[in-house]
């Protein structure tokens, strides 16, 4: 069984683990009986997690309060967060399917990155040790901070003036000595803690003055920002918290956004700049590392419309334009809570494909077609009786199947057509293949054929889309942790304690969680207005030697 | 003068002035056997010296960057040298402002020397005036990168008072672990002159090679050495008659031109250090010691825990969430584990570390020191070894 | 006593809570690739779409037979296959109220028209132009093949080729009662 409960000497029952008494600050234990300095921290009050170690939830318990557990969870985070920047993730690999990345790792970067495939390190921070190891962290921080911050706030809520003179002798900075009229040196003490803005407190011949108690809870605020921060990461996978999906949109067409049901984009434009090769453009390194032009701007110009209210996917009736906007690097489209951004492009797909209609021989024109590649028409009328149609057409061909002309993609990355001519002349019609550089007459020599004369392309803008519901729960997280933790590091406790002493000198002593010589500055001050003894530094005197190690768990 | 030029020679000046100011520092905390009040006040006088022309140099400095600035249109920290340029004159207005609230003078000795080799090693990087690409033509970026720099200056500030404490406290007449690794800091020190020394010399001859190679994805290439080959790249043929061919041919994901720099620096920082062991018969960390013997150390652990007190949240802003709106802004997604993000939690979490163990474990001291050193050895990782080793979003050049 | 039981059971439930929490996210995350949008048993997601003779298919409009859908583009050489399979089973099928909607994923009505002119195929195919259908039943591959039973309800989804007897059972599948 362990101790429940430490008896001070002025009488005041303790909880175990105590090391300075709450009341009067004597210390408790052999430990700080012995020191010249008291272990200031948490106040000398029991850490929770001290006080009781009996179930498996104490213990588990525990194990997440220690101070020393949680660094070494900050240790561990930080090697395995540097092993993954060992060689590239996966994401920012450009391969398609599974088998292909463990290729690739293996081509690229020989054994060493088939080891770091295997073992996952490739895809290290979604994996799920990763991320039991920051939920260990979090846990560690709510834990941790639950243990000692509410027993320092009742600490330091419940300070009393008047300390035992043990407890201020063992005060880092300490001052004794003779004063004429105690009660005169005290009121001049105040007077002058008040100008410097610290909160004075007198109990009889006992003084506290105190300053920025505040700070002392900055440390608590800023874990409690960090929970509400990894809190809004981890509500990224709950389903309608998080969209992250990417499209390919060609110029002129009008397609639905994906992961934004009901909303359909048109790319009006897509537009790409160059800084010039003159006096903005690229110079010195990149150049000489084979870069000519340097990108200036992506830009596509969208047009964004909405379905109306209740209206079915596939369904394109009377579509309301939303918004007009040119989206380019750093300025996304926002709208309902999705961002559109420039992530991508494609330049110079085929588009359209003139081609004039001549007789071989003569040269002589029955006129001219324009098939758009993206909707070719079934017939071409070119007056004077003559016309064009089209009996096939492949936009990415790939070679002929049982006479039939086969397609690879529907992309029209290698367009080919059957078409039958119709001419005064020929009024039976001649049937042509006409591909890139290939022109075959299946069905014997033709009088005319389909001369090309020239093609139009066009772009395609590659956008990302994002929603994420969790950005206002990760901006307050952020918020609260910054205000915590410049609470807790540009301001700090100070206290002074005062008192005189039964064989009447009078006994001063200070502490401040940091910056001592910003204390020091204050007490400089107040010493020689209220002419006081000078203060000692008991930690200056032992220059040389190190400070003893703290052993709390 | 063009803009452009007066900007260069404005560094140039402060580049000089830092030099006469370490000097002046030297003076300030040489003379530790006069403890006389005449000696004291003698010593003051070059301290007032030494941070007036500092603060003349950190001046110029400014003007460098404003210039700079206003002749490209954008921040200069756009480039590899920019963003060194200005961590380095960072170190020195965080030197500044330490030398105010503390008035120690000793930081100096150590601070401008730093700062001094910094700026010289963005020297060594091309200084051209480059334009930007669509993503990094945001103000987030411009802040974002400058309060990081700045950040990391005031952190650094931690590792020089650090610097200062060790090589006061550590017996380097008795052989420990302690002793060789501050040697070893010393020691990576003249690397970093080496490295800039045998840039210069290179360049000074104009020398050039080129070759062609063959890349991870069995591409041909071509590229330029300025320096004599020792690593060649893989499956590389000389373009340039005359030139040293190279001694050894590196595989695809080796970059055989930095690995080249990199042990051209190692030869002449390893010559370098074995003369000055030579010559002075003692250890670099020995040479240095008379210098710190006057330092309050309970001041450095006091300036040290200060600056890291002070440079955490202005890092976490900068560096992390200043970075996350960027991010956000320019790719939709605030967090992306790209390698300079991740070095940057690193560095974070490696301080947040620090503060655990100085405030619930009670490192001070010689611990404290240490660590403020690992942390500086941290951020010159990740601009170094991260820049131009592992390419990122970030990658510069 | 009591004051240390409840602090027992503060601290059970605060350790339990972030417990579920963390292995929540790493299941979710872990699990994240293989949840389709789409489910069999889900409501199949009504959709309105035009066939090549400018006639309207409303999913809910053949409510009481089942739906056969199937997703399809003339470059997909399993498409093509299946496709005069489909044709059979229909003739079979449609008077037992199973429609086919065959839906082309965004190519041009030419492309389509020449395609079904070539398979002489009888069922109604619809284009759908902005793709809006294809996100909304999360098609990836094709062809991709989802029965709808009388009631709306998905019953199955098939992604890749099918034979002419795995179709006929299929739409057995799906016959109104």
């Amino acid at each position: 069984m362990e101790k429940e409960t430490i008896t001070c000497a002025c009488g005041h029952v303790n909880p175990y683990g105590t090391k300075l008494c709450e009341k009067c600050g004597r210390p408790l234990t052999e430990e700080e009986k012995n020191t010249k300095v008291v272990d200031m921290r948490y106040d000398g009050k029991a850490i929770r997690s001290k006080t009781y170690n009996r179930s498996v939830v104490d213990k588990v318990w525990n194990f997440f309060s220690s101070v020393k557990v949680g660094i070494a969870l900050i240790i561990i985070t930080l090697l395995a967060a540097s092993v993954g920047t060992f060689l590239p993730q996966e994401f920012y690999v450009n391969v398609g399917t599974l088998g292909d990345k463990a290729a690739y790792y293996e081509n690229t970067y020989g054994t060493i990155g088939k080891i770091y495939y295997a073992l996952g390190l490739s895809d290290l921070y979604s994996s799920w040790w990763f991320q039991i190891l920051v939920g260990m962290l979090g846990i560690s921080i709510i834990v941790a901070s639950i243990d000692r911050g509410i027993p320092l706030h009742k600490s330091l809520t419940n300070q009393r003036v008047k300390r035992h003179e043990s407890f201020m002798k063992r005060q880092r900075i300490v001052a004794e000595g003779e004063v004429a009229n105690s009660e005169q040196t005290l009121a001049a003490i105040e007077k002058e803690m008040k100008a410097l803005k610290y909160n004075v407190r007198r109990d009889g011949d006992a003084l506290l003055a105190e300053k920025n108690r505040f700070s002392r809870y900055g440390p608590y605020i800023n874990h409690v920002g960090l929970i509400v921060f990894l809190v809004g990461v981890s509500l990224r996978v709950v389903p309608g918290m998080y969209v992250d999906e990417s499209m390919l949109i060609r110029e002129g067409e009008t397609i639905e956004v994906m992961g934004m049901p009901g909303y359909f984009l048109e790319n009006d434009k897509f537009i790409l700049e160059m800084h010039e090769n003159d006096e903005d453009g690229p110079s010195g390194e990149q150049v000489r590392q084979g870069v000519n032009v340097v990108a200036k701007n992506f830009q596509t110009n969208a047009k964004l419309y909405k379905q109306p209210e209740g209206a079915l996917p596939g369904d394109t009736d009377n579509l309301e334009l939303v918004k007009e906007y040119s989206i380019r690097v750093n300025h996304p489209l926002q709208h309902d809570g999705y961002s559109l951004y420039q992530m991508d492009y494609r330049l110079d797909e085929l588009y359209t494909m003139t081609f004039d209609l001549v007789n071989k021989e003569t040269e002589k024109s029955y006129g001219q077609l324009t098939v758009q590649l993206d909707n070719p028409a079934a017939t071409y009328d070119l007056g004077n009786g003559s016309s064009v149609e089209i009996l096939n057409y492949t936009p990415d061909f790939a070679g002929f199947k049982d006479g039939v002309p086969q397609t690879n993609l529907p992309v029209p990355d290698n367009p080919a057509f059957v078409f039958k001519m119709t001419t005064p002349d020929t009024p039976d019609g001649e049937t042509s293949f006409v591909a890139i550089r290939n022109t075959l007459e299946p069905l014997g020599e033709n009088q005319n054929m389909l001369k090309f004369v020239s093609a139009t392309t066009r772009n395609s803008s590659g956008l990302t889309i994002h929603k994420d519901r969790t950005i206002p729960i990760i901006v307050v997280g952020g918020i609260i942790f910054m205000i915590g933790v410049a609470i807790g590091s540009y301001w700090n406790h100070r206290r002074v304690w005062v008192q005189a002493t039964a064989e009447g000198k009078l006994l001063l002593a200070a502490h401040t969680n940091k910056n001592w010589f910003g204390i020091k500055k204050d007490l400089d001050i107040v010493i020689n207005a209220a002419q006081l003894p000078a203060y000692v530094d008991q930690l200056d005197l032992n220059d040389s030697e190190e400070k003893q190690e703290g052993d709390e768990a | 003068m063009s803009l452009i030029s007066l900007s260069g020679n404005l560094l140039f000046v402060a580049f000089l002035t830092y030099l006469i100011a370490t000097l002046f520092f030297g003076g300030a905390v040489k003379n530790s056997h006069d403890k006389s009040e005449a000696a004291e006040r003698h010593a003051n006088k070059w301290g007032k010296i030494a941070i007036i022309i500092t603060v003349i140099g950190f001046i110029a400095n400014l003007g460098y960057f404003i210039t700079r600035w206003m002749y490209t249109g954008h921040a200069p920290v756009s480039n590899m040298f920019e963003f060194t340029t200005t961590f380095g004159m960072f170190i020195v207005l965080a030197f500044i402002i330490m030398y105010f609230m503390y008035r120690a003078v000793v930081l100096g000795l150590i601070a401008l020397p730093i700062a001094v080799l910094i700026i010289g090693y963005a020297a060594m990087f091309p200084t051209d005036v480059s334009p930007l690409v669509p993503s990094l033509q945001s103000n987030w970026l411009t802040i974002h990168v400058i309060t990081a720099a700045f950040a990391q200056s005031i952190l650094a500030i931690s590792a020089v008072a650090g610097l200062v404490y060790l090589l006061k406290v550590v017996d380097v007449k008795k052989a420990s672990k302690e002793r060789t690794a501050l040697e070893s800091v010393m020691f990576f020190v003249v690397v970093v002159i080496g490295f800039v020394l045998v840039t210069l010399v290179f360049r000074g001859m104009g020398y050039e090679a080129q070759f062609t190679y063959v890349d991870k994805d069995e591409i041909q290439r071509e590229i330029t050495y300025n320096m004599p080959a020792i690593f060649g790249m893989n499956e590389s043929a000389a373009l340039t008659e005359d030139v040293m061919q190279p001694l050894i041919e590196t595989p695809p994901i080796i970059n055989a031109k930095k690995l080249t720099t990199v042990t051209w620096s190692l030869l002449v920082g390893t010559i370098l250090y074995a003369l000055l062991r030579l010559i002075s018969r003692k250890r670099v960390s020995e040479m240095l010691q008379p210098f710190v013997k006057r330092a309050n150390l309970e001041l450095m652990d006091e300036i040290g825990y200060r600056s890291v007190l002070i440079g955490f949240p202005v890092f976490t802003l900068g560096a992390l969430i200043f970075a996350m709106i960027w991010a956000q802004e320019a790719w939709g997604r605030y967090w992306g584990w790209d390698p300079k993000e991740v070095w940057a939690l690193i560095t974070w979490l490696f301080y947040a570390a620090f503060l655990h163990l100085r405030l619930s474990k009670g490192w001070e001291g010689r611990k404290s020191a240490w660590l403020a050193l690992i942390g500086f050895a941290i951020m010159i990782f990740n601009l170094v070894v991260i820049n131009l080793i592992i390419a990122g979003l970030h990658s510069y050049a | 006593m009591d004051k240390k039981k409840k602090r027992l059971i503060t601290r059970t439930i605060i350790l339990a809570l972030l417990v579920v929490a963390i292995a929540y996210v790493v299941y979710s995350t872990a699990t994240k690739d293989k949840t389709s949008v789409l489910q069999v048993g889900d409501q199949a997601p009504n959709f309105s779409l035009i066939d090549l003779e400018g006639n309207k298919h409303v999913l809910s409009d053949y409510e009481g037979q089942g739906v056969f859908l199937n997703f399809w583009g003339t470059w997909c050489k399993p498409c093509e296959k299946e496709m005069p399979y489909m044709n059979n089973q229909y003739a079979q099928y449609k008077d037992q109220g199973v429609e086919i909607l065959a839906i082309n994923i965004a190519q041009s009505d030419f492309e389509v028209q020449k395609f079904v002119d070539q398979y002489g195929l009888d069922f109604p195919v619809v284009i759908d132009k902005t793709k809006g259908v294809r996100n909304a039943y999360n098609i990836i591959g094709l062809p991709a093949t989802i029965l709808v039973s009388p009631e709306g309800k998905v019953t199955k989804i098939v992604t890749g080729e099918l034979t002419e007897q795995q179709i006929g059972a299929m739409m057995e599948s799906i016959k109104p009662q």
